[in-house]
């Protein structure tokens, strides 16, 4: 793919955050969608490409919206759908198998309007061989390669605490954040155990939302009314839907894989970067997200961060919409961290950081399961 | 409660008959798990179940704080690497649930658990070697 050949012009949130009573999923969906169509001042005629993740297909939202695609994706492997949707939406306009695309995320996860449980099915392999053991969805196994990590490292749980307690400072300027209260790590390892290590300050929000995405050839970008923002870099991977499965507790391959591959189509590296976004479903996200992607050498990250290098005035912005932890987490959070990179490279963030110029947007599928990475600017050099 | 597929049925016929088995691939020698039959490493159809020593080492795991059923919080839901070198998911039996009694890197043999008829689950619990 040629640099800078696709841009994302149109970029909304729904409405409201939170706790969103009236709207079922497909709900949230469409709030997303006609938001950023308003955004750049596009009608669903005007659409020809579609992507979303589970549960609503891309055909239920064509219908829903009255699109007429060209191209469709749904491609659903957890949170890093949204950047993988704009993977694979960048090179699809390129190619020329679409012009406009929308990617559309809403997600009813706390309210539960459309959205039913999922059980895992025992006949699966995670089934058989995980589920007897006593888990209870992502807070009871996203976390298991941890203890692994911190006694390889010598981390502490103080030192994975005060990941929440920086993110809180980023959420305190952010008025749509669930959470701004500010927090201690005394707070955090006083909150309620969840799963040791892990306390429940350490684990992310559960709220409803949504967010959508317009993307379209740089082109055509001078068209719209909206600061385009280029796409330097993408790239994906996957390891293992069964987190006992991972090749390493210490560090994704699926991240070592997806992070490279951007940085390397963008032709930058991390000295260049000016915004960091890194999923974080639960606090060591961020730790392992900074040394699978290249930031710091292994082992380095939960220090960095306890020393406040990603806090409000560090030298490395870090998730500055407060993330999963204090900002919203919906259940796939995704579509919320390329909000935020896009508003900083619009230069229209709550927690603005002065003169960025690129983000880099990562997210996490599963549990370490998939991973998508999305490279931003704001400059078409 | 795991529903066996035709591809895992060879493992939970070993846990009911009181064995760990694993998968070696004849080709490549990789030893392997979760089940599927052929190699993850060489792709061969040509694998072989074998019986697994049942010795392994604490990998990782979190101590569950929450009511699921069945289970009595807190619990540990770990995961074990095999003396063989694939690891795999369980719980650690007759070792309290604590920090402090879990150590990573503690020594384990497996135990067979029956569930029902046709469901025994491995388990976990310190070697005998391993004890004070």
């Amino acid at each position: 793919m040629r640099r800078n050949a696709v841009t994302v012009v149109g970029a909304a949130e729904t409405t409201n955050l939170g706790v969103i009573p009236d709207l079922s999923q497909i709900g949230l969906h469409a709030d997303a969608a006609l938001n950023a169509m308003a955004d750049c001042g596009l009608r669903p005629k005007d659409i020809d490409g579609i992507a979303c993740a589970a549960t609503e297909t891309p055909v239920m939202l064509a219908h829903y919206l009255g699109i007429t695609p060209t191209w469709i994706d749904g491609t659903a492997v957890g949170g890093c759908s949204f950047m993988i949707h704009v993977r694979h939406a960048a090179a699809a306009i390129e190619a020329g198998l679409a012009k406009t695309i929308l990617i559309t995320h809403g997600e009813s996860g706390r309210s539960r309007i459309g959205n039913p449980a999922r059980p895992v099915p025992p006949q699966s392999l995670n089934g058989q061989f995980e589920q007897p053991y006593g888990p209870m969805g992502p807070p009871s196994m996203f976390t298991i390669p941890v203890l692994r990590y911190m006694k390889t490292y010598g981390v502490t749980e103080e030192q994975i605490a005060q990941v929440c307690v920086v993110q809180r400072e980023w959420a305190a300027k952010n008025p749509r954040a669930t959470f701004k209260t500010p927090i201690s790590t005394e707070d955090v390892l006083n909150s309620r155990m969840i799963a040791w290590p892990f306390r429940l300050l350490m684990c992310c929000l559960v709220t409803d939302g949504g967010g959508a995405l317009i993307l379209t050839s740089a082109e055509r970008a001078q068209d719209f009314k909206t600061k385009p923002v280029y796409i330097l870099g993408t790239g994906e991977s996957a390891e293992t839907p069964m987190v006992s499965q991972m090749e390493d507790f210490t560090s994704s391959r699926a991240f070592r894989v997806a992070g490279p591959t951007a940085f390397q189509q963008a032709g930058i590296n991390v000295r260049d970067v000016d915004h960091l976004m890194i999923y974080d479903a639960f606090a060591h996200l961020p730790i392992y997200g900074l040394e699978d992607l290249g930031f710091l050498p292994r082992g380095e990250a939960a220090a960095f961060i306890a020393e406040r290098n990603t806090a409000p005035g560090g030298s490395l912005p870090l998730n500055t919409n407060g993330g999963g932890l204090s900002y919203m987490h919906s259940g796939m959070y995704g579509m919320y961290a390329l909000q935020e990179s896009v508003r900083q490279m619009r230069g229209i963030a709550p927690a603005q950081v002065p003169d960025a110029k690129i983000s880099v947007c990562h997210g996490v599928g599963g549990m370490f399961a998939a991973s998508g990475t999305i490279i931003f600017s704001n400059q078409d050099p | 409660m795991p529903v066996p597929t035709p591809e895992t049925q060879g493992f939970w016929d070993g846990t009911n008959a009181g064995e760990l088995r694993l998968q070696r691939c004849d080709a490549c020698g990789k030893n392997y798990f979760p089940p599927r039959p052929f190699c993850p490493a060489c792709a061969s159809r040509k694998v072989s179940w074998f019986k697994a020593s049942g010795r392994a080492v604490l990998w990782s795991y979190v101590i569950h704080h929450r009511p699921v059923p069945g289970f009595k919080p807190p619990y540990a839901i770990a995961v074990v690497q095999l003396a063989e070198g694939p690891r795999m998911m369980s719980n650690i039996v007759e070792c309290e649930q604590t920090p402090e009694a879990l150590v990573l890197d503690m020594e384990l043999e497996v135990v067979f658990e029956r569930q029902n008829d046709t469901i025994t689950l491995p388990l976990f619990r310190p070697a005998a070697s391993a004890k004070g």
